[in-house]
């Protein structure tokens, strides 16, 4: 059971910037309004949009839920193992480990206002990502069995 | 023995293993097979337990505990750079915390233990491990936070892997209905909690309870946020007049799930006493809370006890003997309360209540979760609940009637068993309190005993039915999780005063001083 054409093709093209869109808030959740959890809702709803267009059964071939489960597991276990390192670093649990080191996420935060530098504040954005992940895995499943159970009502 | 990094960091790792564990459980159970995952889960709650074993020995030994998060250094919860206020999310385990995490960790353990085998039948046990573990998670952070909306959050954790827990008989539409009873009322007592929590943070600009503490003013806006934490926190431990969750909730949970929500209940009943002991204490009126507390304590007791005396459903029957043992808790520690201002009194009979209130916190926990499970191996091989069909179950479960026979004399505070050296502290010092408040606290324990005793006939005694004469013992994994609990309760039993002076005396110290609660998160202010 399919919409238009016009319609999927819209959300096919769409796609793709509301992927990019989600992504640009998961990742830049220290500078901006907004972060991993946001990030990942607005992911989730491009799926959601597929699932729209297409109908549960075709995009649940492309992306099946199994997938979104490991998306999900793999988000939470990111996240607690980040906290995690700090304690094997020495250091209390969720501590930033990675602020100012230099390393990745680790550049530090110039002095005055400024456009602000995507490479800075340590553990916090990969806990954002860690959450987007988590996050558009989670609401994703959820909308998958809710609109899988519209399917059957058909 | 142990290495360093393990112990500076034990609370850390009381909440890590188990939420660690809940993250990978739904991994692994897709990977490997169901013994690698249920042995994955039985490890995790094991070490749960040993970590919360090793950090009460550490408190008990060394006084109240702090660990702040994200910091370098977790010991020291002002930072130097920060004006003297404790700025980051915290844990304050005083002993009160670590009893209570005490409890959490050996009734998780044996809950565990026992879904091994209970749960073996049903589907989706990945998720039902995960919630199990996240439920724990909840409970061990709401004891030992020392923030205020930190608590809020580990108390929406609890209430949403319980109401998930609650409704995962998904095949019986009565479960959903009880899980979203249970789903509603929590969040409503977590809104109230969360409007609380911003009354206070509004006016002190902090959420660490020791500095609100501190500043308490007890202007109109905190007597707010007082009635409004009481009236959550009271719902949320089932106490009468908003008990009507418990019945619905602790029937249609599956057995093991049940005797981990008794132990969710009194985390809200420790949050609720941390709320008046150590957010107010000073500045309350202390007979008119304490008072409160009483009377909605000898509520619970009677309207518990006479709602259970006709059910027929024993996981309902023993639900509402679970709000009638929250009144004799609530009893104990509201004289204490009451009295808490007079040095004599509190000496004479003050702090024994309190002593008895809590001990019988514990005492609770660990019978209350045994009836259950014991009800839970009924179901299990007979597949019913209702006490009328039952019958001459004694001849084929003997192992299950024995636990049973623990239980129901442990609850009905029948010598030697631990429900007795509780009541009896409860018994004593309320009576010199009021004596009539002490009379009926015994007259709703033989109201107690006379419905056990109606149970037990009712499920063990009589004739072999013929439609139970191929019933067999429960399994191994069962009999061990009941077994650990019928240890404490009869070890208790035996040995209450050193339990009490060992355990209990420390953990009612804690509550009551609510200086040394300050002075060891503010440093001697």
């Amino acid at each position: 059971m399919n919409m238009s054409r016009i319609v999927r093709t819209v959300a096919d093209i769409s796609f793709p910037f509301i992927l990019i869109y989600g992504f640009y808030i998961v990742v830049h959740g220290h500078l901006t309004p907004g972060g991993g959890f946001q990030g990942g809702a607005v992911i989730a709803t491009g799926i959601v949009l597929l699932v729209a267009a297409h109908g549960h059964e075709a995009v649940a071939r492309q992306i099946t839920g199994n997938l979104l489960k490991n998306a999900e597991t793999f988000g939470l276990l990111l996240f607690i193992i980040t906290a995690l390192i700090a304690i094997l670093l020495g250091q209390g649990f969720f501590t930033n480990w990675l602020a100012n080191t230099g390393m990745l996420f680790g550049t530090p935060v110039a002095f005055g206002p400024g456009p602000g530098d995507l490479n800075t504040a340590g553990v916090i954005p990969i806990m954002n990502i860690a959450v987007g992940i988590e996050v558009l895995g989670a609401l994703s499943i959820i909308l998958y069995y809710m609109l899988s159970g519209a399917q059957e009502a058909r | 023995m142990i290495p360093d990094i393990i112990m500076h960091n034990l609370p850390a790792f009381l909440i890590a293993v188990p939420m660690f564990a809940a993250f990978a459980t739904p991994l692994i159970g897709r990977l490997g097979n169901e013994r690698v995952r249920d042995a994955w889960v039985l490890l995790a709650m094991a070490l749960t337990a040993a970590v919360a074993v090793l950090l009460a020995a550490q408190v008990y030994s060394a006084g109240t505990l702090v660990y702040t998060f994200g910091g370098a250094s977790p010991g020291i919860p002002v930072p130097a750079d920060s004006g003297g206020i404790p700025v980051r999310i915290i844990f304050t385990i005083d002993a009160m915390s670590a009893f209570m995490a005490l409890i959490a960790g050996i009734v998780g353990f044996s809950v565990t233990a026992y879904s091994m085998a209970s749960q073996s039948r049903s589907s989706g046990r990945e998720s039902y491990y995960m919630l199990l573990l996240l439920l724990t998670v909840g409970v061990l952070g709401m004891v030992c936070t020392g923030d205020l909306f930190n608590f809020f959050v580990f108390l929406e954790i609890s209430s949403l892997a319980g109401a998930a827990l609650v409704a995962s008989r998904v095949d019986r539409g009565v479960a959903v209905e009880a899980g979203l009873k249970y789903a509603v009322l929590s969040t409503l007592g977590g809104l109230l909690v969360l409007f609380a929590v911003a009354l206070l943070y509004g006016q002190y600009g902090s959420l660490n309870m020791a500095l609100i503490a501190h500043q308490m003013q007890f202007t109109v806006l905190d007597m707010v946020a007082l009635v409004l934490l009481v009236t959550a926190l009271a719902m949320k431990c089932g106490a009468v007049p908003m008990h009507f969750w418990t019945p619905d909730a602790y029937s249609m949970a599956p057995a093991p799930v049940t005797a981990f929500l008794v132990v969710a209940s009194q985390a809200s009943l420790y949050g609720l006493f941390r709320v008046v002991f150590t957010l107010y204490n000073v500045t309350l009126n202390y007979s008119l809370v304490g008072w409160f507390i009483i009377i909605i304590g000898v509520l619970s007791m009677v309207v518990g006890v006479t709602m259970a005396l006709p059910q027929k459903d024993v996981m309902r029957l023993m639900a509402y003997h679970a709000v009638s043992q929250t009144g004799y808790m609530l009893l104990g520690v509201g004289v204490g309360l009451a009295v808490l201002g007079d040095e004599t009194l509190m000496s004479t009979f003050g702090l024994t209540a309190m002593e008895g209130g809590i001990f019988h916190i514990i005492n609770h926990a660990m019978y209350k979760g045994l009836l259950f499970l014991t009800a839970g191996a009924v179901f299990y091989r007979t597949g019913t609940r209702n006490l009328n069909q039952m019958g001459g179950l004694g001849h084929n479960m003997k192992w299950t009637m024995v636990f049973f026979i623990i239980g129901a004399l442990a609850i009905a505070g029948i010598p030697p068993f631990n429900g007795f050296a509780s009541k009896l502290m409860i018994y004593e010092s309320v009576f010199l309190f009021n004596p009539f408040l002490s009379i009926i606290a015994m007259v709703v324990s033989i109201l107690t005993l006379a419905s056990f005793v109606k149970v037990f006939h009712s499920v063990f005694m009589g004739p072999q039915l013929p439609e139970y004469q191929d019933v067999k013992e429960v399994p191994a994994y069962m009999l061990i999780g009941m077994g650990i609990l019928a240890l404490v309760v009869i070890v208790f039993g035996l040995f209450p005063q050193v339990v009490v002076d060992g355990l209990v005396a420390p953990a009612a110290s804690a509550l009551v001083d609510q200086s040394s609660y300050i002075a060891s998160v503010l440093g001697g202010i």
